[in-house]
């Protein structure tokens, strides 16, 4: 794959835990203005991925290259200051900060754009009136709106978002996707992370999918095949049993078992939510 | 777009059932080796001075210490800097046996198990705190009993007890069997660990050692495990006491109860190596040579220990011994596994 | 009326042990550790002003202002050399580190400044007393102590919730890893930490040293009030540090009121009887775990 004119790109990755291998050899390319979307099964290695790129994980080889500048070696704040940011799976938000601190500390490092804590609160109407409310005494869906405010008022160019979807309710889970159009409008690229993967390919214009560590399909969401994207999902064993499609169904019969788990609240593949 | 080849299948061809041992080497070396060394030891009246005897009986009593600090911190993962209370409860309760007509050196065992029993309703106020909160506390729990012990007229309030009842034995036959005594301490406190070790309460450790929060959902267990090395550790922390109380004829709160106790156990078991039984042997070892070569520089050796182990701790957590034993692969003492064939080095834990 | 005059008495005390507190507490809720040093840190300040008096010939009581700088760098220092390299393996390993730190000091001081009491001489300023009643005799140089630490906690709790980098320590505090994504270099901050810490015990260092008799060993008692205090008032809780040194204060007059030897040994009551009813101290937020 060519990288000329990517954004972010990540080539040959390979991270370890401990002695473990948690990512070998991964590569990608994210243009502007695209959303490239990471699925794969729990423990596939979708959050060391975006943790390595946002800097919290040490590389054990390969590269991190931001906008043609080598960050594979920087420490997280340099990164946010190169304009990476992420919003970490499960939010992380400071509990014992307010909503307005939680923004506050987040434009410690800011890069100038069009991100301040006004747009924020215009993006999320009901935040203002809450803005001296303790994080701890937010929803979940809330909790991750104030996170993704807390990364955007950094005025990233690239946002990683991870999992957002996890342990939150379906309608939730819509409208914060019903955000990302107007972040790419306003100059935002995104890569994220999803275990529903019906979810990630409706808001993707990209699918890489990760198998133990490994890419195993990559491609627009429009190409891929259900069976081709099951396959990349759990490797060569697939049986045709719908038990084990991938969270959040795919088309036709499994979307719609889906679409049925979604409906009763159920999070996706792979164990509880955090 | 690019599908990559599907992973490949693990080969799951059975695989020869691994052999779990304990050591490197065959376990009858360990026995003969030590009994002769114990042996060797035990002859030591007959081979050096009275001076020399007396130098070797303050080795076993640190040893002693650092043996149950390691149990403590090393295999339970409890930081206490209050053992001194144990050993100035175990030198306060020979005084007050011997007061009470028993013979000093008899006494010893007893006067171990005093600060054993009191360890026990301490451990319910101890274990509420964690880590450094915890290890303060034990330094709190010795200052107050020393400063209960202090108060005490009866026992010399301030200036301390001499023990008595030791008048009768000739300077010679005191000198050996107390020397023999704190040889015998020392030597039952490292079988006592040895012991603990290998048994389930070892395992339970260990379980607690590499996963804490997963060792923890079998809670009660754990707490229980803790506790009995926190009694097992004021027992042979109170033994000691009670040799120094026998062997320097009398107690005096401010230097049974001194924290430089402490500060010793601590220090020679991070130098030497916590987490392993030869660790303190070695670290003690040491500390003995250094004070010996620096005995007249004063304060000096504490700082040069305490700079050492401080080093020590921050690169080379494992100390001297586990150093050694990782580069040799060998182990005196094992308390862990070894999985593998014979001839193959194993992974130890 | 000596049963008043011991409550007012600890109430001066227990501002001052909350001084001692303040910079342990820091250090444990942004780091999570606890430092052993923290009492034998104190003595050096104490015994760095009156090394300094004589070649300066600066009044006693300027001696803070010397001090407290260098000491807010020094704790800088520290924290961005011996106990991050320790904090790096693990907060284990920084109670061990800042129990052998506490045992080089103490003997270092042993050896240079021998085992005599010491004592900073401010003059007449220690003696001179306001008299609340005949009976009650109050101390201004105790008072201005007890000013002092009110002060130095009101400013600390303004820097923490109303500046950034205040806000970026209690952020550390809450989620290292979070803030190290919205930008913070933790190890910075822990730094800033220290030598708030620091700066807090030196200020306490020098009254000790103004107010009692010290010797190179003075840090470990230092230690444990001001633990006493933290677990009393309620870890985490920076006004709750004032209340449980009050409480410390008030405990031990009352104690020395009884007997003089009680004086330290009813302070350690008070504490277990804490421990033991309510762990979580008067205005915890959380238990010591």
């Amino acid at each position: 794959m060519s990288a000329a004119g990517a954004l972010l790109e990540v080539d040959r990755l390979t991270v370890h835990h401990g002695q473990l291998r948690a990512l070998t050899e991964v590569s990608l390319a994210v243009r502007p203005g695209e959303v490239h979307g990471i699925i794969g099964a729990n423990g596939a290695g979708k959050s060391t991925l975006l943790r390595t790129i946002a800097g919290l994980h040490k590389a054990t080889s390969g590269r991190v290259v931001l906008d043609g500048a080598d960050v594979t070696h920087a420490p997280p704040e340099r990164r946010l200051e190169a304009g990476i940011a992420l919003v970490p799976e499960g939010r992380r938000l400071f509990p014992s900060l307010t909503v307005e601190e939680n923004l506050l500390v987040g434009r410690h490092r800011a890069r100038s754009g069009p991100f301040d804590l006004a747009a924020v609160y215009s993006l999320f109407g009901w935040m203002a009136g809450r803005r001296r409310q303790r994080a701890a005494q937010l929803s979940g869906g809330e909790q991750q709106a104030v996170a993704i405010g807390r990364a955007l008022v950094a005025n990233p160019r690239v946002l990683l978002l991870d999992e957002l979807s996890l342990g939150l309710a379906p309608i939730v889970v819509q409208r914060i996707y019903e955000l990302l159009p107007k972040l790419l409008a306003s100059g935002v690229t995104i890569l994220l992370v999803e275990q529903d993967v019906s979810q990630a390919m409706r808001a993707a214009s990209r699918i890489q999918c990760l198998l133990e560590g490994r890419t195993t399909l990559e491609g627009r969401p429009g190409e891929l095949s259900r069976e081709q994207v099951e396959r990349a999902y759990f490797g060569s064993e697939v049986s045709g049993s719908g038990a084990d499609a991938p969270a959040g169904g795919l088309t036709g019969p499994a979307a719609a078992v889906g679409a049925a788990r979604a409906a009763r609240g159920e999070p996706g593949e792979g164990g509880p939510p955090r | 777009m690019t599908a990559l080849a599907p992973p490949k299948v693990p080969d799951l061809a059975p695989a020869p059932a691994p052999e779990v041992r304990r050591s490197s080497y065959p376990s009858a070396w360990l026995a003969g080796g030590s009994l002769g060394a114990v042996v060797l030891l035990a002859l030591m009246p007959e081979i050096i001075s009275q001076g020399g005897l007396v130098v070797l009986l303050n080795f076993f009593i640190l040893l002693t210490m650092a043996t149950m600090w390691n149990l403590l911190a090393g295999y339970a993962g409890m930081v206490s800097i209050g053992q001194q209370a144990f050993v100035g409860l175990g030198g306060y309760s020979v005084v007050v046996l011997a007061v009470n007509g028993l013979n000093p050196l008899a006494s010893i065992p007893l006067a171990a198990v005093i600060p054993a029993l009191v360890a026990l309703p301490i451990s319910y106020l101890v274990f509420r705190l964690r880590g450094g909160y915890f290890a303060i506390a034990t330094w709190v729990v010795a200052d107050t009993a020393e400063l209960v012990i202090s108060s005490v007229t009866a026992l010399g309030g301030g200036t301390g007890h001499p023990v008595p009842g030791l008048g009768s034995l000739s300077p010679r036959t005191f000198g050996d069997v107390t020397y023999w005594l704190s040889l015998g301490v020392a030597v039952l406190a490292l079988a006592v660990t040895y012991g603990l070790l290998r048994s389930r309460l070892g395992l339970v450790l260990a379980a607690v050692r590499d996963d804490e929060v997963g060792a923890r959902s079998a809670g009660a267990r754990v707490m229980q495990a803790r506790r009995i090395v926190f009694v097992v550790a004021a027992l042979g922390c109170g033994a000691a006491g009670a040799l120094l109380a026998v062997s320097q004829l009398q107690v005096q709160p401010g230097s049974i109860f001194s924290v430089q106790w402490a500060a010793e156990m601590i220090f020679v078991t991070m130098i030497g190596g916590m987490g392993t039984i030869e660790g303190p042997i070695l670290g003690t070892v040491l500390f003995f040579v250094l004070q010996q070569n620096l005995a007249s520089q004063g304060a000096w050796y504490l700082v040069i220990l305490g700079s050492v182990a401080v080093v020590v701790a921050i690169w080379a957590p494992k100390g001297i011994w586990g150093f050694v034993s990782s580069r040799l692969k060998f182990q005196l003492f094992p308390v862990g596994y070894l999985l593998g064939g014979r001839g193959s080095t194993g992974r130890r834990r | 009326m000596t049963w008043l005059n011991a409550i007012v008495q600890g109430i001066l005390t227990g501002g001052f042990y909350a001084l001692f507190a303040v910079g342990l507490s820091i250090l444990f809720g942004v780091m999570g550790v606890i430092n052993l040093a923290h009492g034998d840190l104190a003595v050096i300040a104490a015994y760095v002003a009156l090394a300094m008096i004589p070649v300066t010939h600066l009044p006693a009581v300027l001696a803070f202002v010397v001090v407290v700088p260098m000491f807010a760098v020094g704790g800088y220092i520290l924290q961005r050399t011996l106990l991050q390299a320790s904090l790096d393996r693990d907060p284990f390993t920084t109670l061990l580190v800042t129990f052998g730190l506490s045992v080089v000091i103490e003997n270092v001081l042993l050896e240079v400044f021998t085992s005599n009491t010491q004592s900073l001489n401010i003059g007449s300023l220690l003696f001179d007393t306001l008299n609340l009643t005949p009976q009650i005799p109050v101390s201004y140089f105790s008072l201005v102590m007890l000013a002092v630490a009110v002060g130095v906690l009101g400013a600390l709790q303004l820097f923490l919730s109303r500046t950034g980098t205040g806000r970026m320590i209690r952020a550390v505090a809450d989620d290292r890893e979070a803030a190290q994504l919205v930008g913070a270099n933790y190890r910075h901050i822990f730094g800033i930490a220290a030598a708030i810490a620091l700066a807090t015990v030196s200020i306490a260092g020098i009254a000790y040293g103004i107010l009692s008799g010290f010797t190179p060993t003075a840090g470990t008692a230092n230690l444990l009030f001001a633990f006493e205090a933290v677990v009393i008032g309620g870890i985490g809780s920076l006004w709750g540090t004032l209340v449980g040194g009050i409480v410390l204060g008030i405990a031990q007059e009352i104690g020395a009121q009884i007997n003089p030897a009680y004086q330290v040994l009813a302070g350690h009551l008070v504490f277990l009887a804490v421990l033991a009813l309510r762990p979580r101290g008067l205005f915890g937020l959380r238990a010591a775990t």
